[in-house]
């Protein structure tokens, strides 16, 4: 393993690595728009140019393959001047749009001025003009006047998605990224070249003028498209409501999680947003009519005190959504299962014939079958039962047609749908951007989301719920079993880790930011 | 540009290799060629020596690389791996595009044998039976001249499954280039034959091991190849003698601008530029002064009428703080105005950057911007330095050598005739009755 000095720093790092990959090691920043580990190298933009010691020139740290013994500045005066003279040939055509460049406050030529530039700029002709906001697919938009021609997007379609869409005109400071004729960036996965474009040439569409970055608000979360898990980052605007249109969720970013997503996440994930801020049901009913959460409860725990002491639960069946949290889906089954003995609890993964490919997208469209499948929420009779039952309780899962026996059904969801029109008592839940919680992707990976934001409305988290519901049916802790009183989702998580096997050892500390396998993998087969 | 009108005048008895058969009536004929003794060395290469020996022959003639970096063509061939399964690939680069360069069009419209037959002991020597030549689009009549020449062979039995009737295969392939100066650098060249845009590669890895298609390649520049078959033929010995101690044999130089016989002129490698100016190409034209001489193609940075007394081989001209580069020799008079002639230089460099990378991209337009501003009476008293720091920021940041390449006629334009400069700037300000 060959070592080298990095400003003075002894470092060792496996053969064959680049002077960058030492750097990283090395904890040492140097600045850059053409690289990116996901991506070849290009070595174009010459921003990472540092000195090698015995090199006549500059080298660029993403290309240059370490050698034993190898000397490498990167804030001696050759490596800073070539560094502020590279930033300065990139801006000397950029068009002063920051003003009204959705980029601003994440821009890496504002980033990298501030803090490798600082110099007086000498440029004073006409700048080059280029094609301005062109819309190149139904997602993104280009400027070419703001591109510095990283390549970034064109080695993103050729090598990732495999399209091949993006391509690079002309010649010489005439250069423009560039559509084939005919086409359109619209690749699934397009909205991954303005996440990787480190500056406002490529813009998402949907976030156009929205809201400035630095009045977002960023939330670490896991996708709930589809059964994949992508790692996300949910970007609020909580701080200017004001401006937002009575929405709170701005956009969706990719997180990076080498297991499961890279780098990378869907269009169908990124722009599926909308229902968080949009047709949500933020007050409970009763018989069509608002009331408080507190008395729709009461009126749920009646009834199920009804059936409970006139022994008819096998009347009674629960529907569970897959959207549902591990934590929502355990309390709820230690409520109507383990509580109140009912045992017609299976769940519904909804859509499970959506699109899916070899990469991101799964056929499954929602986050957490294998939770439901390692929590054990499916009854023997798999749902038969749903032809005969007289009271139905759905927890996030829309029934198109009523069962013909039904007397009573009970709604416990996000968002309005035929099944939340036709209950007669209906409770809101909280969407995931609004809990805690772990959801279970396809392959038995445990991931943690967090709370973006509180509940909208009167909705809370269908775990609380359930707690709710059991202090209401008055069901005691025993002295063994806990009851539900549990104070927190971690609280739920700790008890399922204790008594379902295939949680076993995990905790939420473990789970981290990247997520760990169950203990018996448990896979959904989409 | 009609071939058929032109006179060639070679003058000087000195010896004459490459330009030898320019003046026979069908020069470009493979009877003309063989008449005069052509395909004798690579037969006698390939049948008492070996592609080693052939490879140890080249070296010790001391040829250079005579496109314009001047690396040793013996030393190149011995880079390709000999352990390597890969194909061996040789290709050969027509593109000529430095401004004040023209000896590759005649070499390949007067004798494309020459260079056919200096391929064909490269690919001996190297081990490559699949061989391209890369000539630029724009030399429609010379690509016509040589590629009737490939033809020739192939009917002849000297190309094609049997290299002159032996057990050994030697395809050639003659590709024509789509317009752009980068492609005749040599990683760009192999991009563009490989179909693909006229990028130049990073490096490492070079050519030699990684090249056309990822197989080992050689490049090596058309006149360069024309040297190799009298080096066979009359020994590497021979061949060093002529020229100079590290520079051996001759080669053409393009003599252009203000001489009163402008043209190709084969010569040894010690000739000086004065020689070259006053007693190959006449002098001067209408007797005026000489004021500067650009000696190796626009890349290469000026000389002053002081500077002349050089000899034209690469080291001399290195350590005369310019370049032998592609010996196109660019003579400009007294009457020559020095802005306008770096207006022009930039506004090349400026339309040929590939634009691949930022300092290049950037810079050449850039700085042609400033020198037209200049030119049009707009210049502004710093223009000059903000020029040299362009140019000096371009250097030794870029993939390849065209930011070298167009930041050095800016850098030396400027140094050696700063004063015609500074009359331009001040001119705009006088105008406007502005002191600076």
């Amino acid at each position: 393993m060959p070592k080298l000095l990095i400003d003075g720093r002894e470092i060792e790092v496996p053969a064959g690595s680049t002077v960058m990959q030492a750097l990283e090691k090395a904890g040492v920043k140097v600045p850059y728009y053409c690289w990116h580990p996901g991506l070849s190298i290009a070595g174009n933009c010459r921003m990472c140019l540092v000195e090698v010691e015995k090199a006549p020139k500059p080298m660029i740290a993403c290309d240059t393959k370490v050698a034993e013994g190898m000397v490498v500045k990167t804030q001696s005066e050759m490596a800073k001047k070539a560094r502020a003279g590279t930033l300065e040939f990139i801006l000397a055509n950029h068009p002063l749009d920051c003003p009204v460049c959705d980029q601003a406050g994440e821009c890496e030529l504002q980033n990298f001025y501030m803090n490798y530039g600082l110099y007086d700029s000498k440029f004073d002709d006409e700048k080059v003009k280029k094609h301005k906001a062109e819309i190149i697919g139904p997602t993104v938009m280009l400027d070419s006047e703001r591109c510095i021609l990283c390549s970034r997007c064109v080695r993103f379609c050729d090598e990732i998605t495999h399209t091949g869409e993006l391509g690079i005109m002309n010649r010489g400071d005439h250069e423009e990224i560039g559509i084939y004729p005919g086409k359109e960036l619209d690749n699934k996965y397009s909205g991954n070249v303005v996440d990787i474009c480190p500056v406002g040439a490529l813009t998402d569409r949907d976030f156009r003028f929205k809201c400035r970055v630095w009045y977002l608000t960023p939330s670490d979360s896991v996708c709930p498209g589809c059964s994949m898990g992508c790692n996300i980052r949910i970007d609020s605007n909580l701080s200017r409501p004001h401006h937002a249109k009575g929405e709170r969720v701005m956009r969706l970013k990719p997180r990076e999680n080498q297991e499961v997503n890279k780098w990378w996440m869907c269009d169908e994930g990124r722009y599926g947003y909308k229902f968080i801020d949009h047709d949500r049901i933020v007050k409970a009913k009763s018989g069509g009519v608002d009331v408080e959460f507190d008395q729709a409860v009461s009126e749920l725990a009646a009834f199920l005190n009804v059936a409970i002491k006139s022994g008819s639960q096998s009347k009674i069946g629960v529907l569970v959504s897959t959207h549902l949290s591990n934590e929502d889906l355990y309390a709820i089954r230690k409520l109507f299962k383990e509580k109140l003995g009912i045992e017609n609890i299976d769940y519904r993964a909804g859509q499970k014939t959506g699109y899916s490919d070899d990469f991101l997208m799964k056929a499954d469209k929602s986050p957490n079958t294998a939770g439901a499948r390692a929590l054990e929420m499916n009854s023997p009779a798999a749902g038969k039962f749903i032809e005969k039952c007289e009271g139905l309780i759905l927890f996030g899962v829309d029934l198109p047609s009523l069962p013909k026996n039904l007397r009573f059904l009970a709604y416990i969801g996000t968002n309005n749908n035929s099944a939340s029109k036709a209950a007669s008592i209906v409770i809101p839940g909280a969407v995931y951007a609004e809990k805690e919680g772990t959801f279970t992707n396809f392959e038995g990976r445990v991931q943690r989301f967090r709370e973006a934001f509180a509940p909208l409305g009167d909705a809370k988290p269908e775990w609380q719920i359930a707690c709710d519901l059991s202090a209401k049916l008055g069901i005691k802790p025993a002295l063994s079993a806990g009851g539900l009183e549990f104070q927190s989702a971690e609280a739920v998580f700790r008890e399922i880790a204790k008594t379902v096997p295939p949680f076993e050892g995990l905790s939420y500390e473990s789970l981290g930011n990247t997520g760990k396998q169950l203990k018996q993998p448990v896979t959904s087969r989409s | 540009m009609h071939l058929r009108n032109t006179k060639y005048e070679i003058r000087n008895t000195m010896v004459k290799i490459v330009t030898k058969n320019f003046n026979l009536k069908d020069s470009y004929l493979l009877s003309t060629y063989e008449s005069t003794g052509g395909y004798q060395a690579i037969r006698k290469a390939m049948d008492s020596m070996t592609p080693d020996q052939v490879t140890e022959e080249v070296k010790k003639s001391n040829l250079r690389g005579l496109g314009g970096a001047g690396f040793l063509a013996g030393m190149k061939w011995g880079f390709i791996p000999k352990n390597s399964t890969l194909p061996k690939y040789l290709c050969v680069n027509c593109d000529e595009a430095e401004p004040g360069t023209f000896k590759d069009k005649y070499l390949v419209s007067l004798d494309p044998h020459r260079l056919i037959e200096g391929m064909m002991i490269a690919a001996y020597a190297i081990g490559c039976h699949k061989a391209y030549i890369f000539i630029r689009g724009e030399y429609v009549r010379p690509y016509e001249r040589l590629q009737a020449a490939v033809d020739e062979a192939y009917a002849k039995g000297y190309l094609g499954q049997k290299l002159m009737g032996k057990d050994y295969a030697l395809e050639i392939v003659v590709h024509r280039g789509a317009g752009a100066y980068i492609c005749g650098e040599e990683s760009a060249l192999l991009e563009a034959i490989e179909g693909k845009k006229g990028w130049p590669r990073l490096k490492p890895p070079f050519p030699a091991v990684v090249g056309l298609f990822g197989c080992p390649t050689v490049i090596n520049n058309v006149e360069t190849l024309c040297h190799v078959p009298t080096i066979i033929e009359k020994g590497a010995e021979w061949y060093a003698k002529i020229g100079t101690a590290k520079c051996g044999g001759t080669r053409i130089f393009c003599m252009s601008g203000h001489v009163k016989k402008p043209g190709i002129y084969e010569l040894p490698m010690s000739v000086t530029l004065r020689q070259l100016i006053f007693d190959h190409a006449g002098g001067i034209r209408g007797d005026k002064k000489l004021k500067a001489v650009v000696p190796g193609g626009i890349s290469a940075p000026i000389l002053s009428a002081a500077e002349i007394d050089v000899g034209m081989d690469f080291d001399s001209l290195k350590a005369a703080g310019t370049m032998a580069g592609s010996a196109g020799v660019m003579v400009m008079d007294e009457d020559t105005d020095m802005v306008e002639a770096l207006k022009v230089a930039t506004r090349f460099f400026a339309h040929e950057s590939c634009g691949q990378c930022s300092p290049c991209r950037e810079g050449t337009g850039w700085m042609y911007k400033i020198v037209k501003r200049i030119c049009d009476g707009k210049g502004r008293a710093q223009d000059i330095n903000n020029l040299l720091s362009i140019g000096q920021n371009i250097s030794g940041t870029t993939i390849c050598a065209l930011g070298d390449a167009a930041a050095m006629p800016v850098t030396s334009y400027i140094t050696k005739f700063r004063d015609e400069f500074e009359e331009k700037c001040k001119m705009k300000n006088e105008k406007l009755k502005i002191t600076i």
